[in-house]
C-alpha cells in the first residue's frame, strides 16, 4: 500500500456535485500530476462537510486540518502550488463563516464547547473515508459486528441486543426495533425479505442520504445483520430515483460485499446466505409508507394497504418481510459492537441513541446533525445552526416534516425525544428541523404544505383525495384575500375527518401542522380574512371575487 | 377455520360473535346497519370511500367497519357525533366534486350517493369544487358510457371488472385528486379490451356508468310509418322488468310485458325464447355431430362451448383465441332471431326485408355490441342478389338493442301502469316457445334445454325426469356426468360443466387451452348467475336477487305444456317450410356465424 502524505477530501454529495465538485476534483488530480505530486497526495471523494447548503464545493485536508470552501476550478492551481507544495494556507478560502482558518478539530470543538450537543455515531466516518472504498470503512472497524454475531451470537442474541439498546425505528412511526425483528423472526418460510426504506420523501430532507452517500457500508452492514437475526433471506433497498448518487455508491458497496463474501451464499465462510439488490422507486411520497412500498415493489400501483397482515407476518408476495429506515439500519453495527446497553446509555428515557436531523430554514447553518436524544430544539437552533439568520426573531419550528408539528417559540425548550416531544403534539417523524423567521407568514407555509399533500395523495381514499384538495382551495382562497370567516371552521372540520377517517398515516397527518397553525397562530388567519391583511407581507392579496 | 367467538360491545350492547368477523358484519347482525359506499363483500374490500367508520375505544383514529376485523373485548361505538361528523363531512366532500344534476341522471332513482346523503341529513354541501367537472363522456363504447365527472372513484366498478370478471380492463390512474378509473393508456372502453357485459353498470352506486341508452332510436323507428318494427324479448326480461315498476323482485310478468310493448306500438310482439330453441337444434345438432365423430375415433373440436352470451364471446376472442374453435358456431339467440325476423318472416309476411326493423329487449348490455359485429347482416346478404340490393341499402339483422332498464323506461315514458297492465300474449308465429327456451335466462339453463333435445335423439327416450336439477344453482362452476345409452346400445357419458362469470369461465378456459378439459361440452355465461343478472337488468340490492328471478324461470318451465325445444310447433313448421333441417346449408347461411381473434391492445397497434 501506497503512503500519502496528505489526504484531500472532495465533499461530493449530491448537491456539491450540483455546485461542480466533479470538475474540482478532476482539477485537483490534474494539478497535482502537473505538480509531479501524485505519488505524495491523493484525492479522495467524501459526503458532505456540511457546506453543501451554501451550493459550493468544499474540500478537506488531512493531515492539516484544513476545510476550502468554496473551491472553484479556477481556484485549484493555486491550492496545489500555495498550499500543497508550499505549505502555506490560503486564509481568504478557509472556512467562510467567520473568515478565518478552521480546522476539523476546532469545528467540532466549537460544537462539542456547545453543550456536547453532537455525538457521531451514525456519521463518525461521514466525511472521514472515501464511502466507495470498502477498505476504508474496514479500516474503520466496518464489518467487526458482523463478524462478531456471525461467530458469537445467535440470532436471538441479536435480537436482544437490539431491543436492550432500545432502539426504535427512524422511519418517522418510532416503533420498537427489537420489537418488529422478534415478530418477524418466528414467521416460518423458505423466503424472507429485509427491506430498508430509503425513500425519504420528505422535501427538503437529506439526513438518510447523509448516510448512503457517505458511509454507505454502515447501512448495509446493518441490514445484513438484521437479516441474520431475523432469518431473512433476500433484501431490497427501496430508494428513490432521484438519489442518483446514492444509488451508484451503495451498487458499489454491494459490489464491494459481494465480493469480499459479506453478501451472497455463505456469508464469511458460515451457513448464512443473504442477496441484496437496489430498487429504485418512482418517487411517490406515499411510495414511503411501508406497505405502499412493499406494492411498489410487487410493481402495483403505490397505495397502502389495510393492516393487518402487517410486513411481519404478510410482506412482499406474501412473504414475511421487515422494513426499517435507513438510520434505523445504520444504527445496529454500533449497538452489535458495542452491546445494546451501551447503546442505551446515550439519550433519555424511552428514546435512546442519536438521531439525526436535516436542520433548514432561515437559520446560519446549516445541514445534517447527529444529536443525543433529549437536547432540546433550542439549543440546536442556537448552538449547531449558529441562531436565526440575519438576527432576525423566531417565528416558529416545523419539527419532523410537513405532517410534524408546529412549535412557537416558548416551546423551543422541549426536548427532543419521544415522550417530552409527545407532550406538545409533536415527535422527531421524517428527521427534519426547519427553522421560519419573523417573514413568513403563516397562512403561506400551510399552503405550501397543502399544496404537497394536493400533490402527494395517492387517491385512494375519500378522506385525504378530497380532503387534501379541499384544504388547498379554501387556503389559496383565505392567501388571496377571498377567505371567509367560515373558512376557519371548515378548515378545521375537514382537518378532523382527515384524521379521524383517513386509510393510513399520510392522510391522517396531512392537517396536523394545519391544525395547529390554526390553534398558534389565528389571529394571523383572522388577519388575512376580515382586514385581507397579511401581517408578513408575503401573501398576495388581490381582492379578486373569483378564483 | 376454526370458528373462535369473541365477546364485544357495541353501542354499549354486550355480543358474542364469531371471531373472523368485521365490524360492519357483527353490526349487521346484531340490526346495526353502517352505511358505505364502496364495500361489496369478497369483491372490494378496499376500505376506500371512509364512510363506514365507527368509533373503537383505544384506537386514536376512528376504524373503518368494513375491513376491519373484532377481537375479543372489542368496544364499538357506531354513533358517536364524531362518528356522524366524520360521515357527513366525507360525504359533504364527495358532493362539493359531484354533478348536482340528480333530476337528469339515469341512476337517480337508485343512486346510493343521494340515498346516505338523504339519510344523513345533508341538504347541501358547504364546499366549493376542486376539479374539473367538465370532463366529457366517453362514448366510445356501443354498449356503456362512462360519465367521470359523476365518479366518487368507489372502486367498485374496477374490483367487479377484477376480482368477479378476470378481465381487468379498468383501473385507477393518475394521483391524489387527478385519479380516475381509467383504461389502459387512457383509451375509451370501446377502444378497449372491454367485455362490454356491464357488471360495472350493476355495482357503481352512482350514475357514472350507465348503459348506451338506445330508446331515441326505437321510438325514431316506431314513428316511422313505413316500417315494420317487431319486438323480441329475452328470457330473463320476464322476471326482472316488474322490479322497473315496483314489483317484488323475481316476479314473472310475461303476459304484462307483453301487454306493455303492445302499448309502445310495435307490429310484430315476438318472442326471443322462439329463437332459444332454435338454438337449442342448431347447437345440439352441432353437439351430436361433434361427439359422434370423436366416438367414432375422427377428430373434432371438444368441448363445444356455448355462445349465446356477446360478453363471453368477446372474452374469449381477447384472451383465448386459440380456443375458438370449440366455440359453437350458433349464433345467439338474439342474432337467430334478428336473421330469421328478415328472412323467413319478412317472406311470409310479404315485406321488403329494407322496411323490417328488429328491435330486441336483453337483459344484457353486450347484446348492443353484438347486434353491430359486421358480420351480423346475413340478411341483407341473403337478399342482396335477391332483391338486388345497394351498399346504401344495408341493414343488420338486428337494428337495436334495449336493455330491461330502457324498456321499463319507454313504458314510463308513455305512462304504462303497469302493475295493471292484462296478461297478454305474444304474436304468431315468432311467439312461440317452450319451456325449454325459458330457463336460457338461468346459468345453466342452456345446458339443460340442450340435455333435454340431446338426450331424446342420442338415447332415442325422453329424459326420465324433465327437470336436470344436477346443472341448475348459482355457483360459479358446476359439472356433471349425463349418463345415456344410444339407439345401437352404446354407452355414452356426457360429461358436461357449466360457469357463470368470466372468472370462473377463465378457470375451464385454461383447461381447454391447455388441453385438460374433461369436457364433452361447457355452458358460459359472462354474467355471475347468467342473463338473469347481466349488466341490463334492473339493478336490486336484494342479496337473493339471483336465485329469485331464476325461480320464476323454473316455474315459467313447470307452466308451459311443451318443455323441449324440438316439440315446438312453430319450430317444426320453420324445419319443414324454410330451413329443412338443423345446420342445413340454408341454417348455416342464416343461424351461424365465425369469429375474429382479437388482441388485447388492438388500438395500439393501429396507431403504430
Ligand atoms: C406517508 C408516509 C411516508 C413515509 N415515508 C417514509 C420514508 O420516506 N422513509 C422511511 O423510512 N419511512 C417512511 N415512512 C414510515 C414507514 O411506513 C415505516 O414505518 C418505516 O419505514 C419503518 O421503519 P422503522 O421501524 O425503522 O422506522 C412513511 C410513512 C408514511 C405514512
Ligand atoms: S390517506 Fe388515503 S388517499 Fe391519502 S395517501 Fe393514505 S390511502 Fe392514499
Ligand atoms: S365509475 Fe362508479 S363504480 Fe366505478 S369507481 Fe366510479 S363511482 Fe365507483
Amino acid at each position: 500500500m501506497k503512503f500519502y502524505r496528505m489526504h484531500v477530501l472532495v465533499a461530493e454529495d449530491t448537491r456539491s456535485i450540483m455546485a461542480g465538485a466533479k470538475r474540482v476534483e478532476e482539477a485537483l488530480v490534474e494539478e497535482i500530476r502537473l505538480a509531479g505530486l501524485e505519488d505524495e497526495i491523493r484525492v479522495v471523494p467524501t459526503g458532505s462537510l456540511g457546506f453543501s447548503d451554501k451550493d459550493q464545493v468544499a474540500i478537506a485536508i488531512y493531515p492539516d486540518n484544513i476545510i476550502y470552501c468554496p473551491v472553484l476550478v479556477s481556484t485549484v492551481p493555486e491550492i496545489v502550488e500555495e498550499h500543497f507544495l508550499k505549505g502555506r494556507i490560503i486564509k481568504a478560502l478557509a472556512h467562510p463563516m467567520e473568515q478565518k482558518e478552521v480546522t476539523m478539530e476546532e469545528r467540532t470543538s466549537e460544537n462539542q464547547m456547545n453543550l456536547d450537543i453532537q455525538k457521531r455515531i451514525l456519521l463518525e466516518n461521514v466525511g472521514k473515508i472515501d464511502p466507495e472504498n470498502i477498505q476504508e470503512y474496514i479500516a474503520a472497524d466496518g464489518y467487526v459486528a458482523l463478524e462478531k454475531a456471525l461467530f458469537s451470537l445467535t440470532p436471538e442474541k441479536v435480537i436482544d441486543e437490539v431491543k436492550k439498546s432500545e432502539l426504535r425505528g427512524r422511519g418517522g412511526a418510532g416503533f420498537p426495533t427489537g420489537l418488529k425483528w422478534q415478530f418477524t423472526r418466528p414467521n416460518p418460510g423458505p423466503v424472507k425479505y429485509v427491506i430498508c426504506n430509503a425513500d425519504e420523501g420528505e422535501p427538503g430532507t437529506f439526513k438518510d442520504r447523509e448516510i448512503m452517500e457517505g458511509d454507505p457500508h454502515k447501512m448495509i452492514e446493518g441490514m445484513i445483520l438484521a437479516a441474520y437475526a431475523v432469518g431473512g433471506t433476500h433484501g431490497y433497498i427501496y430508494i428513490r430515483g432521484e438519489y442518483a448518487l446514492s444509488i451508484q455508491r451503495l451498487q458499489k458497496a454491494i459490489d464491494a460485499c459481494y465480493e469480499y463474501g459479506l453478501l451472497g451464499k455463505n456469508i464469511l465462510g458460515t451457513d448464512f446466505s443473504f442477496e441484496l439488490c437496489i430498487h429504485s422507486g418512482a418517487g411517490a411520497y406515499i411510495c414511503g409508507e411501508e406497505t405502499a412500498l412493499i406494492n411498489s415493489i410487487e410493481g402495483k400501483r403505490g397505495e397502502p394497504r389495510k393492516k393487518p397482515p402487517y410486513p411481519p407476518s404478510q410482506g412482499l408476495w406474501q412473504k414475511p418481510t421487515l422494513v426499517n429506515n435507513v438510520e434505523t439500519f445504520a444504527n445496529i453495527p454500533a449497538i452489535i459492537s458495542n452491546g445494546g446497553e451501551w447503546y442505551q446509555s446515550i439519550g433519555v428515557e424511552g428514546s435512546r441513541g442519536t438521531k439525526l436531523f436535516s436542520l433548514m430554514g432561515d437559520i446560519n447553518w446549516k445541514g445534517t446533525i447527529e444529536i443525543p436524544f433529549g437536547t432540546s430544539v433550542g439549543d440546536i437552533i442556537d448552538n449547531i445552526g449558529h441562531g436565526v439568520r440575519y438576527d432576525r426573531k423566531l417565528k416558529g419550528v416545523i419539527l419532523g416534516g410537513s405532517s410534524g408539528s408546529l412549535l412557537v417559540p416558548e416551546e423551543l425548550n422541549t426536548p427532543v425525544d419521544f415522550h417530552s416531544l409527545a407532550h406538545i403534539e409533536a415527535g422527531p417523524g421524517s428527521g427534519s428541523i426547519v427553522v421560519m423567521d419573523e417573514t413568513r407568514c403563516i397562512v403561506d407555509i400551510c399552503l405550501n404544505i397543502a399544496e404537497f399533500f394536493r400533490h402527494e395523495s395517492c387517491g385512494k381514499c375519500t378522506p385525504c383525495r378530497e380532503g387534501t384538495a379541499q384544504i388547498c382551495h379554501l387556503l389559496e382562497m383565505i392567501a388571496s384575500g377571498n377567505g371567509l370567516p367560515e373558512d376557519i371552521d371548515h378548515l378545521e372540520k375537514i382537518s378532523q375527518t382527515m384524521m379521524d377517517a383517513s386509510f393510513c398515516p399520510l392522510g391522517q397527518t396531512a392537517p396536523s401542522v394545519l391544525r395547529q397553525a390554526l390553534k398558534k397562530y389565528r389571529q394571523e388567519f383572522l388577519d388575512h380574512i376580515h382586514n385581507s391583511n397579511c401581517p408578513a407581507g408575503v401573501c398576495n392579496m388581490n381582492f379578486t371575487e373569483e378564483v | 377455520m376454526e370458528n373462535k367467538t369473541v365477546n364485544i360491545k357495541i353501542n354499549g350492547n354486550d355480543y358474542t360473535v364469531d371471531g373472523s368477523l368485521t365490524i360492519l358484519k357483527a353490526c349487521r347482525q346484531a340490526g346495526i346497519s353502517i352505511p358505505t359506499l364502496c364495500y361489496m363483500e369478497n369483491i372490494c374490500e378496499e376500505g376506500s370511500c371512509g364512510i363506514c367508520v365507527v368509533e373503537v375505544a383505544k384506537s386514536h383514529t376512528l376504524q373503518r367497519a368494513c375491513i376491519t376485523q373484532v377481537y375479543d373485548g372489542m368496544e364499538i361505538q357506531t354513533n358517536t357525533s364524531r362518528v356522524r361528523q366524520a360521515r357527513k363531512t366525507i360525504l359533504e366532500l364527495i358532493l362539493a366534486n359531484h354533478p348536482q344534476d340528480c333530476l337528469n341522471c339515469a341512476a337517480s332513482e337508485i343512486c346510493e350517493l343521494r340515498k346516505i346523503s338523504y339519510d344523513l341529513g345533508i341538504d347541501e354541501t358547504p364546499f366549493e369544487p376542486t376539479k374539473d367537472l367538465d370532463l366529457p363522456l366517453d362514448t366510445t363504447s356501443p354498449a356503456i358510457v362512462r360519465d367521470l365527472n359523476k365518479c366518487i372513484l368507489c372502486r367498485r366498478c374496477v374490483k367487479e371488472c377484477e376480482i368477479v370478471q378476470s378481465v381487468n380492463v379498468i383501473e385507477i390512474a393518475g394521483r391524489g385528486i387527478n385519479s380516475k378509473v381509467s383504461c389502459f393508456m387512457d383509451k375509451g372502453l370501446g377502444e378497449s379490451y372491454c367485455t362490454n357485459c356491464g357488471q360495472c353498470i350493476k355495482v357503481c352506486p352512482v350514475g357514472a356508468l350507465t348503459e348506451k341508452n338506445d330508446v331515441d332510436r326505437v321510438w325514431d323507428y316506431l314513428a316511422d310509418p313505413k316500417k315494420h318494427v317487431v319486438v323480441q324479448t329475452a328470457p330473463a326480461v320476464r322476471v326482472a322488468l316488474g322490479e322497473e315498476f315496483g314489483m317484488p323482485v323475481g316476479s314473472l310478468v310475461t303476459g304484462k310485458m307483453a301487454a306493455g310493448v303492445r302499448r309502445l306500438g310495435f307490429d310484430g310482439v315476438f318472442d326471443t325464447d322462439f329463437a332459444a330453441d332454435l338454438t337449442i337444434l342448431e347447437e345440439g345438432t352441432e353437439f351430436i355431430g361433434r361427439l359422434t365423430k370423436v366416438l367414432n375415433g375422427e377428430s373434432a373440436h371438444l368441448p363445444l362451448i356455448t355462445s349465446c352470451s356477446p360478453g363471453w364471446i368477446k372474452f374469449i376472442e381477447h384472451f383465448f383465441p386459440k380456443c375458438l374453435p370449440n366455440v359453437s358456431s350458433c349464433k345467439s339467440p338474439q342474432q337467430m332471431f334478428g336473421a330469421v325476423t328478415k328472412t323467413y318472416y319478412a317472406q311470409q309476411k310479404n315485406l321488403d326485408p329494407r322496411d323490417v326493423i328488429c328491435v330486441s329487449v336483453m337483459p344484457c348490455t353486450a347484446k348492443k355490441y353484438e347486434c353491430l359485429r359486421p358480420e351480423m347482416d346475413d340478411a341483407f346478404d341473403h337478399w342482396k342478389d335477391k332483391l338486388m340490393l345497394k351498399d346504401e341499402d344495408h341493414f343488420q339483422d338486428v337494428d337495436v338493442a334495449i336493455t330491461t332498464r330502457e324498456l321499463g323506461r319507454m313504458m314510463k315514458e308513455v305512462g304504462i301502469d303497469f302493475e295493471h297492465l292484462p296478461e297478454e300474449s305474444f304474436d304468431s308465429p315468432l311467439g312461440e316457445s317452450t319451456g325449454a327456451a325459458v330457463i336460457f335466462g338461468a346459468t345453466g339453463g342452456v345446458m339443460e334445454a340442450a340435455l333435454r333435445t340431446v338426450y331424446e335423439v342420442v338415447t332415442g327416450q325422453a329424459l326420465p325426469k324433465v327437470e336436470l336439477e344436477i346443472v341448475r344453482g348459482m355457483k360459479g362452476i358446476r359439472t356433471a356426468d349425463i349418463p345415456m345409452v344410444s339407439a345401437d346400445g352404446k354407452e355414452i357419458i356426457a360429461k358436461v360443466a357449466i360457469a357463470s362469470g368470466l372468472g370462473n369461465a377463465r378457470v375451464l378456459l385454461e383447461e381447454v387451452s391447455n388441453g385438460t378439459s374433461p369436457y364433452h361440452f361447457i355452458e358460459i355465461m359472462a354474467c355471475p348467475g347468467g342473463c338473469l343478472n347481466g349488466g341490463g337488468q334492473p339493478i336490486s340490492n336484494d342479496p337473493n336477487v339471483c336465485e329469485k328471478r331464476a325461480a320464476a324461470l323454473y316455474s315459467q318451465d313447470e307452466a308451459i305444456t311443451i318443455r323441449k325445444s324440438h316439440d315446438n310447433p312453430e319450430i317444426k313448421k320453420i324445419y319443414e317450410n324454410y330451413f329443412e333441417k338443423p345446420n342445413s346449408h340454408l341454417a348455416h347461411e342464416l343461424l351461424h356465424t365465425s369469429y375474429v381473434e382479437r388482441d388485447l391492445y388492438e388500438l395500439e397497434k393501429e396507431d403504430n
